[in-house]
């Protein structure tokens, strides 16, 4: 595990979390623009390059859940209020869509969303939930 | 005669193959079966934008020596992709949980070594226009079709 990134829909960073992070090419922010951009888009050229699609988008249009490099592995959930969790893992790790999703159902929603001295939009700094989500972590490893 | 010195089977079937340069420019499209067929204009901006995502991704690496994306995994289908040593990415667009395309990727690029880098009238980085590299390629796509029918 090495780090993970929440993105709201208007492309902002509202936690960036490290564990374990031996290079960082750029600044934090311009790290963080260039990977919301990418998601971007790879989602669009994700649902163009689509082989399947029946072309009358009434079923929702494909979009990319992980890729993989050589040296990491990026997991990817977007969740329909724009919500992008994003994670960064050792390239050797299987399917993290349920872990993904468990930790904006059962950590992102319980200790941020449901704390009263939250605003949505903004970023976040939260102890429950930075202990929710390392300890969650761990029992993934 | 099929000379391939990998012996590629792969288990499940293609949708379609883009070769782009060392500069991202597509030099080689086919498509096997995917039910929206892409024309020119379509498949030379979605092989740029391939080419900047590859680049991207190395950037945002958070340990040093990442070479790019190898396989990207969406709802509907696998990307494989292989670079090599002279940044030239051959990518397949295929199945949900094919196996054997890396294999096949890399009998393609030999292939492309054969028929296409020693063809004396080939120009390095320009479209691939060589009938010998279509006629291998075919029949080492359909070939592993066939074996599924």
């Amino acid at each position: 595990m090495r780090c993970l990134y929440i993105f709201n829909r208007n492309g902002m960073c509202l936690h960036y979390h490290v564990w374990l992070r031996s290079l960082m090419t750029l600044s934090p922010q311009q790290d963080q623009k260039l990977m919301f951009g990418m998601l971007f888009s790879l989602n669009s050229f994700t649902a163009k390059i689509d082989p399947v699609s029946s072309g009358k988008e009434n079923n929702p249009p494909c979009s990319f859940y992980s890729f993989r490099t050589n040296t990491y592995k990026l997991h990817f959930m977007e969740t329909a209020s724009g919500i992008k969790i994003i994670l960064l893992t050792d390239p050797r790790i299987g399917d993290l869509r349920e872990a993904l999703m468990h930790i904006y159902s059962n950590i992102y929603v319980e200790y941020v969303v449901k704390n009263p001295l939250y605003s949505p939009g903004q970023p976040f700094r939260c102890e429950l939930f930075n202990m929710a989500l390392d300890h969650y972590v761990k029992t993934l490893q | 005669m099929d000379p391939p010195l990998f012996f590629s089977r792969a288990m499940a079937s293609i949708y379609n193959l883009f070769i782009i340069n060392k500069s991202g420019g597509l030099i080689y499209y086919k498509d096997y079966g995917s039910t929206a067929k892409l024309d020119t204009n379509d498949s030379l901006r979605l092989a740029s934008l391939w080419h900047s995502m590859h680049a991207i991704s190395k950037q945002l690496s958070p340990t040093p020596g990442c070479t790019g994306i190898e396989l990207l995994q969406a709802t509907a289908f696998d990307l494989h992709c292989f670079q090599s040593l002279t940044e030239t990415k051959f990518f397949v667009v295929a199945e949900s949980g094919a196996i054997g395309i890396e294999a096949l990727l890399k009998t393609i690029y030999e292939l492309y070594t054969d028929y296409v880098l020693k063809n004396p009238f080939y120009e390095v980085e320009m479209p691939i226009r060589c009938e010998l590299f279509d006629l291998h390629l075919a029949r080492l796509i359909l070939r592993d079709k066939s074996v599924l029918v």
